[in-house]
C-alpha cells in the first residue's frame, strides 16, 4: 500500500488526524486539509481526464479551473480544492460502478 | 439622502477591493451583502489558512503582513458587529438585472440588489506548453495558495517557469519553506525586463523587494528562456525540456510545474453583467471598460484586479474609489477620492512597468505545434484551433463553436487568450480583431439538485 504522494507537508504538521477512503483504502490526512490536500498526500491523482489517457491532479487551487472535481462513492462529484476533509469521506478517482 | 439606508448592495468578492468597498459603505450607514466563495475573507493574495492553523500572518504574507492583518481585522469586525451579511463559501453563478443567483450549501438562492460592487480579482494568466495537461502541472498561484493556505509543496522537485511578479515571488515562498525548486524559468529576456525599468521606479521599494526575492533564487533562475516540452509519464510530470537564453538545450528533472504570466482579470460577471469590454494592449487581454472611480454603467461598479490589474494595494484603492461612486451615485455624501485617485496613477505606472518588462509571449504561443494541447479541460489541440478558422473564419465565438475550445469546465478562462493568439495567428489578424468569448451562465458548475433544493 503507497501511503506516499506527490505532495510534501511543509509545515502546520500539529493537527488532528482525519480517517478517509481513497479508492477504498484507508488513508489519513490532517483536519483543515482539503480534499485536494489528502487525496494527494497520499496518492498522484485526483482523476481521470474524460479527453485524454492521463491522470490529473488539479491546477489552479482558487475554485476557477474546475480541475479537480472528485468522485465521492454515494455519487455527487466535489471540488476537492475548495472542500475540507471530513472524518469517513469515501473518495474515489473513478465514477462509482452503479452510477448510470 | 436620496434614498433609504436599506439600498441593497451587493459586492461579490471579499479580497482586498471587496473589503474596502464592504467598509466604506458601512461607515456611510449602509448594510452591503458581500457574497464570496472563501471561508474566511482575504481573497487569494492575502487568504487566510483554514481553522487550526497556527502560522502568523508575519509567517505567510511577509512584508505585507500588516496590510493583510488590517483588511482581516475591519472585516472581521464589521462581520461580527452585524454592520454586514458575509455569504461565505458562495458562487455567484448568473446575473439578471437586480439578481444574482448564488451557488452555496444549501443549493441556489436569489439575492437582489440596487447596486452591485464586483471585486472578482484575478487568476494566473497561462500560456499552454506542450504537456501541460500532464498531473502536476499547476499554475503558480496554486503553488502559492497550497504553501499559504495548507502548508504544503505540491511536489517534491518543482520548476517555476513563466514571467512576471509572482515568478520569483513564489520561488523565493517555496525556498524558504524548505521546498526543493529545481529552476525558475523566466520567458522574458533581460532586455525586455529593463525596458520596463523605469517605469518600475514609481514603487521603488517595490521594485527593489523583487530583486531581493529574485537574488534568493540564485542560480536557480534563468532569464530568456524558451520552454519547450513538459515531459511525462502515466503518473505524470517526469522532466521539463528547455532551452537557456544561449539556444542551449536543457533538460530539468522535476515531478512539479508551476506557471504563469502575470495575471488575467476575473471578467465573467462584469461580462454575464452587461458590461462593455475592450481590447487592452498594454495586457493583451479584454478588459471592463469603467469611469476612473469603477462605474461600469447600470448601477454595476468594478474594482480591484477583476478591471486593472494593479495588485492588492491598488486592489484597496479601487475598492474605496468604487464605494464611493456607489454612495455618491445614491445622493449620499461621498468621502474625498483626491488621495486615492492619484495613488491609482503611481500604481498605474508601476503595472505598465511590470506589463512591459513581462510580457504575454505571445510568439511562443503562435508556434505551439499542432499536436499539443491549447485547452487542458477537453483536450483541444492547437492544430484543431487552427482548422477551426478554415471553416468558420477568425472569429472567436465561431472558433469555440467549431472547435470547442473555450467550452470545457473551466469556460475558457485558462485557454481563451491563447486561443484568440493561435486564430489570430492562423488569421493573419491581430488577436483584438479576433474577439472574445461570450461568457456564459452559470459561472460555476453547478449541480442539477442545487436548483431544485430551496436556498
Amino acid at each position: 500500500m503507497i501511503t506516499t504522494g506527490r505532495i510534501v507537508r511543509l509545515a502546520e504538521h500539529d493537527r488532528a488526524g482525519v480517517h478517509f477512503f481513497f479508492d477504498g483504502q484507508i488513508r489519513r490526512a490532517l483536519e483543515g486539509d482539503t480534499v485536494l490536500t489528502a487525496m494527494l498526500a497520499s496518492g498522484h491523482a485526483l482523476r481521470m481526464s474524460e479527453f485524454g489517457p492521463e491522470p490529473r491532479a488539479g491546477f489552479c487551487l482558487m475554485g476557477a479551473c474546475q480541475d479537480c472535481w472528485v468522485w465521492q462513492e454515494e455519487g455527487p462529484r466535489l471540488r476537492a480544492c475548495t472542500t475540507l476533509i471530513a472524518e469517513g469521506m469515501r473518495l474515489r478517482t473513478t465514477p462509482p460502478e452503479n452510477w448510470p | 439622502m436620496s434614498e433609504a439606508p436599506s439600498t441593497r448592495i451587493a459586492i461579490v468578492g471579499a479580497g482586498p477591493a471587496g473589503i474596502r468597498a464592504a467598509a466604506a459603505l458601512v461607515d456611510a450607514g449602509l448594510h452591503p451583502v458581500v457574497i464570496d466563495e472563501g471561508q474566511r475573507a482575504g481573497g487569494q493574495i492575502y487568504r487566510r489558512p483554514p481553522d487550526g492553523f497556527v502560522r502568523t500572518p508575519e509567517h505567510l504574507y511577509g512584508s505585507e503582513a500588516a496590510k493583510a492583518r488590517a483588511l482581516h481585522a475591519v472585516f472581521d469586525r464589521l462581520a461580527a458587529d452585524g454592520r454586514l451579511t458575509h455569504c461565505t463559501g458562495s458562487s455567484v453563478i448568473a446575473v439578471q438585472a437586480g439578481r444574482l443567483h448564488v451557488l452555496g450549501e444549501g443549493g441556489v438562492q436569489m439575492i437582489f440588489y440596487d447596486r452591485l460592487i464586483l471585486a472578482t480579482g484575478a487568476s494566473d494568466r497561462v500560456a499552454p506548453v506542450p504537456g501541460w495537461q500532464s498531473a502536476g502541472v499547476y499554475s503558480l498561484g496554486a503553488a502559492q495558495i497550497a504553501l499559504k493556505a495548507q502548508g504544503v509543496a505540491l511536489g517534491r522537485r518543482i520548476v517555476l517557469m513563466g514571467s512576471g511578479p509572482l515568478l520569483s515571488l513564489v520561488g523565493a515562498q517555496l525556498v524558504k519553506a524548505g521546498a526543493d525548486v529545481a529552476a525558475v524559468l523566466d520567458t522574458s529576456p533581460w532586455d525586455q525586463q529593463m525596458r520596463g525599468l523605469w517605469k518600475l521606479a514609481a514603487r521603488p521599494f517595490v521594485a527593489l523587494r523583487g530583486l531581493a526575492l529574485r537574488a534568493r533564487l540564485g542560480g536557480r533562475y534563468h532569464a530568456g528562456v524558451s520552454l519547450e516540452k513538459i515531459e511525462a509519464d502515466g503518473q505524470g510530470v517526469t522532466a521539463m525540456r528547455w532551452r537557456d537564453a544561449g539556444g542551449r538545450q536543457r533538460l530539468t528533472p522535476c515531478d512539479t510545474i508551476g506557471m504563469g504570466w502575470h495575471l488575467r482579470a476575473e471578467t465573467h460577471l462584469a461580462d454575464l453583467a452587461g458590461c462593455a469590454f475592450t481590447y487592452d494592449e498594454q495586457w493583451r487581454q479584454w478588459l471592463p471598460m469603467t469611469d476612473r472611480m469603477g462605474r461600469a454603467g447600470n448601477g454595476v461598479y468594478l474594482a480591484g484586479d477583476g478591471v486593472r490589474l494593479l495588485g492588492a494595494d491598488g486592489a484597496e484603492i479601487a475598492g474605496r474609489l468604487a464605494a464611493s461612486a456607489c454612495l455618491a451615485d445614491l445622493g449620499f455624501p461621498a468621502p474625498s477620492t483626491a488621495v486615492d485617485l492619484r495613488e491609482l496613477a503611481r500604481l498605474e505606472r508601476f503595472a505598465h512597468g511590470l506589463a512591459c518588462a513581462f510580457p504575454w509571449p505571445a510568439a511562443m504561443v503562435r508556434a505551439l505545434p499542432d499536436a499539443a494541447i491549447a485547452c487542458r479541460c477537453e483536450n483541444v489541440t492547437a492544430g484543431e484551433v487552427r482548422q477551426s478558422l478554415d471553416f468558420g473564419g477568425g472569429e472567436a465565438n465561431r472558433v469555440k463553436s467549431l472547435s470547442r475550445v473555450g467550452m470545457g469546465r473551466c469556460q475558457g478562462r485558462y485557454c481563451q487568450l491563447a486561443a484568440v493568439e493561435l486564430a489570430a495567428a492562423h488569421a493573419g489578424c491581430t488577436p483584438d480583431a479576433v474577439g472574445r468569448f461570450r461568457g456564459q451562465a452559470p459561472a460555476r458548475p453547478a449541480p442539477v439538485d442545487a436548483f431544485l433544493r430551496k436556498g
